[in-house]
């Protein structure tokens, strides 16, 4: 992982005043595992479509977070809020558009 | 296979073709993360070797020569790698397509074929040298390939919702297409006997059946409703559907946003029970005999496995191996199952009789367990 990235990911949430900590290596670790389940392992797509940075790049931080949070009615995308807390959607959103995996 | 004869053979392997030795209590499992298979015997419960350098194997399956030696492997990355279990090597590699979901190989043995989200399609391949022989382009994802008797596949469209049948017993290959199939088929099972193709749906409540032995299979929804009035549960990780699905008269099959395996009668594919389960089923296996199914969840209940009795349909026992189960294989009698822990990084083996655990076998991220036996199954 880039640490660097994690830094910078980890501080914009310091600065959002959130107060609850970001188990980041465990949701960096969710992002690969689970998300990848469906987006692979890389995020490169399998039945749910590319995650990758180039990918999400046209998509505000906030559509990307209620994505997660509550899913896509009508398609495989489940909504992540009963496992997720906002800070760590939010964090994940920053780790995707960074390309924390890579 | 004894480990005085291994040492032997590892010993003389200059002198003595590696072909002397047997391979019918081998297997291989998937190390996703690393790209690796590791290389193990059943009846001495070890590890016996590694064989790496085969890209991203995520989600990755694979399918056995009918000689127990060679086996396919279907990367994610849509890597088809042939490797030799014996010489514990790759033989062949080819990148057939940008990404794939998996594969299986006819029942002559002749062709391997392999299923794809991008570009959509099958693609089939010469399983002597892996050159394609034949590209079915589908403008969908495809998923629930299956081999079945008379050197054919089938398999059906996410997008679509069609069913397609490939002949491939002539010189020019037929393709039947089966539309109705319904909203978004995730995964399909075939029946040992080739006969019943099952397929799960993701957007609709219900399955689909086809009678593979009729003239003009017609589409038959089984478990109509089944969810009906009961609201949707995320689904975290997509059910797979297998031939491990029969168990006594019944099949066991897990249901989609619910809780439970849904139990139909073989014959008729009526309904005949639901089982609460623990979280949604990932895999539902029948033991061998069927007198047992093994069921694994969907994040993040993935560290459980419940047993449930096919005669009473109740759980019977349940445990947590630790974090990750991700796959079940029975040996080919069911006396022992393996079971991937992922974030353990361990295989766990346990006696499927006194749920006794007999053995872990480090291993990097392990994710499916195949063991050579499939070789001689139809539809696995």
């Amino acid at each position: 992982m880039n640490k660097i990235v994690l830094y910078l990911a980890l501080s914009s949430a310091a600065i959002a005043g959130d107060t609850v900590p970001v188990d980041g290596p465990a949701l960096a670790r969710l992002v690969q595992q689970d998300c990848g389940s469906c987006h692979g392992l890389t995020l490169k797509g399998g039945l749910g479509p590319d995650i990758r940075p180039e990918a999400l790049a046209h998509y505000e931080p906030e559509t990307l977070a209620s994505v997660i949070l509550d899913g896509i009615p009508g398609t495989a995308m489940p909504p992540w809020r009963p496992l997720l807390t906002q800070a760590e959607v939010e964090w994940m959103v920053d780790y995707l558009l960074s390309g924390g995996l890579e | 296979m004894k480990r005085v004869f291994l040492g032997a053979v590892a010993a003389m392997a200059l002198a003595i073709p590696a072909t002397a030795q047997p391979t019918g209590d081998l297997g291989l499992i998937v190390e996703r993360a690393s790209g690796s298979l590791l290389v193990v015997d059943q009846s001495d419960r070890a590890k016996i070797g590694r064989i790496t350098g085969l890209g991203d194997l995520s989600h990755a399956s694979l399918v056995y020569s009918p000689d127990e030696r060679f086996a396919y492997v279907f990367g994610r990355d849509g890597g088809l790698t042939k490797v030799d279990i014996l010489e514990q090597s790759i033989v062949n590699r080819v990148m057939q397509a940008g990404n794939s979901i998996g594969g299986a190989i006819s029942d002559d043995g002749r062709f391997v074929a392999v299923s794809n989200y991008e570009p959509g399609g099958v693609r089939i391949f010469d399983a002597e040298t892996l050159e394609m022989v034949l590209d079915i382009p589908t403008q969908s994802k495809t998923i629930g390939l299956v081999d079945i008797p008379g050197t054919k596949f089938v398999f059906s469209l996410w997008d679509a919702g069609e069913t397609w049948i490939v002949d491939l017993s002539a010189e020019t290959a037929e393709i039947t297409k089966i539309e109705g199939m319904g909203t978004n088929p995730y995964d399909a099972l075939v029946t040992g006997d080739g006969r019943t193709y099952i397929t799960g749906l993701f957007g609709d409540d219900h399955l689909t059946a086809l009678d593979l032995w009729q003239e003009t299979p017609e589409p038959m929804p089984i478990l109509p409703g089944y969810a009906e009035g009961r609201e949707g549960l995320p689904v975290y990780k997509m059910p797979h559907l297998e031939g491990w699905a029969l168990a006594g008269s019944e099949f066991v099959l897990p249901a989609v946003g619910q809780h439970e395996v849904l139990w139909v009668d073989a014959r008729d594919l009526t309904e005949t029970g639901r089982t609460q389960t623990h979280g949604q089923p990932v895999f539902a296996m029948a033991r061998p005999d069927g007198r047992h199914v093994w069921v694994n969840f969907a994040h993040p209940l993935n560290d459980t496995i419940q047993v449930i009795d096919t005669v009473t349909k109740q759980v019977i026992h349940e445990f947590k191996p630790g974090p990750g189960v991700l796959h079940m294989e029975f040996t080919p009698r069911g006396r022992e199952v393996w079971l991937s822990v992922r974030d353990a990084g361990k295989v766990m083996i346990y006696d499927t009789q006194t749920f006794e655990k007999l053995r872990e076998i480090d291993a990097e991220s392990p994710s499916g367990i195949f063991f050579t036996a499939r070789a001689h199954r139809t539809g696995l």
